[in-house]
């Protein structure tokens, strides 16, 4: 599915991703943590195509498809969703409305018909409940005076609604109480499947007791230093990052 | 010397320049050597219909400068009337149009400028609201970019009367929209509100000026815009509060979008405070369309000219949103986005 290959990419002239290899095949949830400072949101905002963002070297691809070729939108509508660690407030935009757009642009740009006023309201409704948000929310401006988790619960909301085909979540878990991050995990746990793959980038070990990984990543120094199984993400939790930055 | 007596006149040095300190941005003398002929007479029955002539009681059409010179609002009557003011042809008009609205009326004046061609003209409006009257003004400016405008409104309150006003406008050749208030508090409410769209080379000036002469007066002034190419918008508002006018709560916002390097706003609120228990705040940003919002709004599908086309909606929905006739909110509201959907 997700395949990165000695990937290197700089934000203004300094290079942050040193060469950085990952496959992640369909039906997978891949874990990737490491120390602040590592490349992790670098590595979000080059596979989604972030201006600023210059790749200098190697390549990514989904199901064979160059990704670095294609504009943020045109990654969107093959699939691409990135779960922001700080979602932005769109003032003046009633969420539901956004969504809307964004969910008739991407079927528009697949051929597909758009989906009619009554459908997506239906959607949107049963997937609010799924997620205990109140659907009042959706008809306020999008994130505007939302709080941290609001905000990441919408994103949440945005993921099951658009029903992407590779998830990438940057630090979901962060500014989420306990409930929240069930909820939250909940939310991704459901969009699991054979076809789907997805990236979960993460500091602490926390989310990952809840979004249940089958491989764990050590990001550290531009570049994945450290591949494992669910326990490393324990030994990392315990023993920390000391080793692994040394090794970078 | 004004507008209208060049017109009258054909002295070009009549007209205001930069030299005149509430010009300086819209200069006209310098731009008109000459002033054209008076324009000849056009039949209001050969127009096409103007944009509110569905919401209306009542059309009044003044084409050329000539026409209907009064509109007037019975004591506690309520209506709606279309002000179409229409523009054909190179030539020069001017008109004068007086609105008085008697004690308790209701107004909702929808008034729309149409223009083809390299006219000038100039429109005084004196509106004159008794005690407590309540009007809606809505002016929709869709001249010609050949074209250069002049619409001067002086708006006299009363005690309890209520004047809210929304101008919209695309902008001209050069445009002024301007407005002048006498508020004499005792309640009475005023809100002046805009909104300027301007691409290619087109120009608008909105000017307010609002003088709060008595006690417990409200003033709320937002002002919003979307510049782009080569385009030039000028806000000048001016609250003034008076010696004595305390309680005075005057609010004014001033906010632009710069979508390329070229393109210009030039800004100058005034704030100007001789009384002494007053709430009075302005702000005023010129900028850019926030970068990451788009990123956001792309990764999620959008592709970048409509998701810069939703946001800048979205920036100037906040006033749209504040119009109260629902028809003329929605027909303001399709103009404004076919606009920015380019």
């Amino acid at each position: 599915m997700l395949s990165v290959s000695n990937l290197h990419a700089a934000v203004e002239d300094k290079e942050i991703l040193k060469g950085l290899s990952l496959e992640v095949p369909a039906g997978e949830v891949h874990a990737i943590m490491g120390p602040n400072g590592a490349g992790k949101s670098t590595l979000s905002y080059v596979l989604t195509g972030r201006q600023g963002y210059e790749v200098t070297e190697g390549s990514a691809t989904l199901d064979g498809e160059d990704l670095l070729a294609l504009e943020p939108n045109e990654r969107a509508a093959r699939g691409v969703f990135l779960s922001f660690q700080y979602p932005l407030e769109i003032p003046g935009v009633p969420a539901l409305t956004f969504i809307r757009t964004a969910l008739n642009a991407q079927k528009k740009a697949r051929g597909e018909p758009e989906v009619t006023a009554p459908e997506f309201l239906k959607l949107a409704r049963t997937k609010a409940a799924e997620l205990k948000i109140d659907f009042d929310m959706l008809k306020r401006a999008l994130n505007v005076g939302f709080s941290g988790g609001e905000k990441k619960r919408m994103e949440i909301f945005q993921m099951a609604m658009l029903s992407p085909r590779f998830l990438i979540l940057d630090e979901t878990d962060s500014g989420l109480d306990i409930d929240a991050l069930r909820i939250v995990a909940d939310g991704v746990n459901a969009l699991r499947s054979p076809e789907r793959g997805m990236l979960v980038i993460t500091h602490y070990q926390r989310l990952l007791d809840y979004i249940k990984p089958d491989r764990v990543h050590v990001l550290s120094g531009g570049r994945i230093v450290a591949t494992g199984g669910p326990d490393l993400a324990l030994e990392l939790e315990r023993e920390g990052y000391d080793k692994y930055a040394r090794a970078a | 010397m004004s507008v209208a007596s060049a017109i009258r006149t054909r002295d070009a040095a009549e007209l205001p320049g930069k030299r005149d300190e509430a010009w300086r941005w819209t200069d006209l003398r310098g731009l008109i050597r000459q002033v054209p002929a008076p324009s000849e007479a056009l039949d209001p029955a050969s127009l096409p219909p103007g944009p509110f002539d569905a919401l209306a009681d009542e059309v009044v059409i003044v084409t050329n400068g000539q026409g209907a010179a009064h509109i007037g609002v019975e004591p506690g009557e309520s209506k709606t009337v279309a002000l179409r003011v229409v523009s054909r042809g190179d030539g020069a008009h001017a008109a004068r149009i007086s609105v008085d609205i008697e004690v308790s009326g209701r107004l909702t004046l929808l008034e729309s400028y149409e223009g083809e061609g390299a006219y000038l003209g100039q429109t005084g409006l004196m509106l004159s609201l008794a005690k407590d009257a309540v009007v809606e003004r809505i002016v929709l400016a869709a001249d010609d970019a050949e074209g250069v405008t002049v619409s001067q409104a002086e708006v006299g309150l009363a005690a309890g009367s209520s004047f809210a006003q929304t101008v919209l406008t695309a902008g001209a050749r050069r445009q002024r929209i301007e407005t002048l208030v006498r508020h004499p508090g005792g309640h009475a409410e005023l809100r002046l509100d805009g909104v300027y769209l301007l691409a290619d080379k087109r120009h608008a000036d909105l000017t307010t000026s609002v003088t709060h002469s008595a006690v417990d007066g409200t003033t709320q002034q937002l002002t919003k815009g979307v510049v782009r190419d080569q385009a030039r918008a000028v806000f000048q508002g001016k609250i003034i509060v008076a010696e004595g006018a305390d309680h005075t709560d005057a609010r004014m916002g001033h906010h632009a979008l710069i979508l390329s390097d070229r393109a210009e706003v030039d800004a100058k609120p005034e704030l100007e405070i001789y009384a002494d228990d007053v709430a009075c705040a302005h702000g005023n940003t010129v900028g850019a369309l926030d970068e990451d919002a788009l990123f956001y709004a792309r990764q999620r599908g959008i592709p970048e000219p409509e998701a810069r086309a939703l946001l800048t909606e979205a920036f100037i929905g906040e006033v749209i949103d504040r119009v109260e006739h629902e028809g003329a909110r929605d027909i303001v509201r399709a103009w404004a986005a076919e606009r920015l959907r380019v």
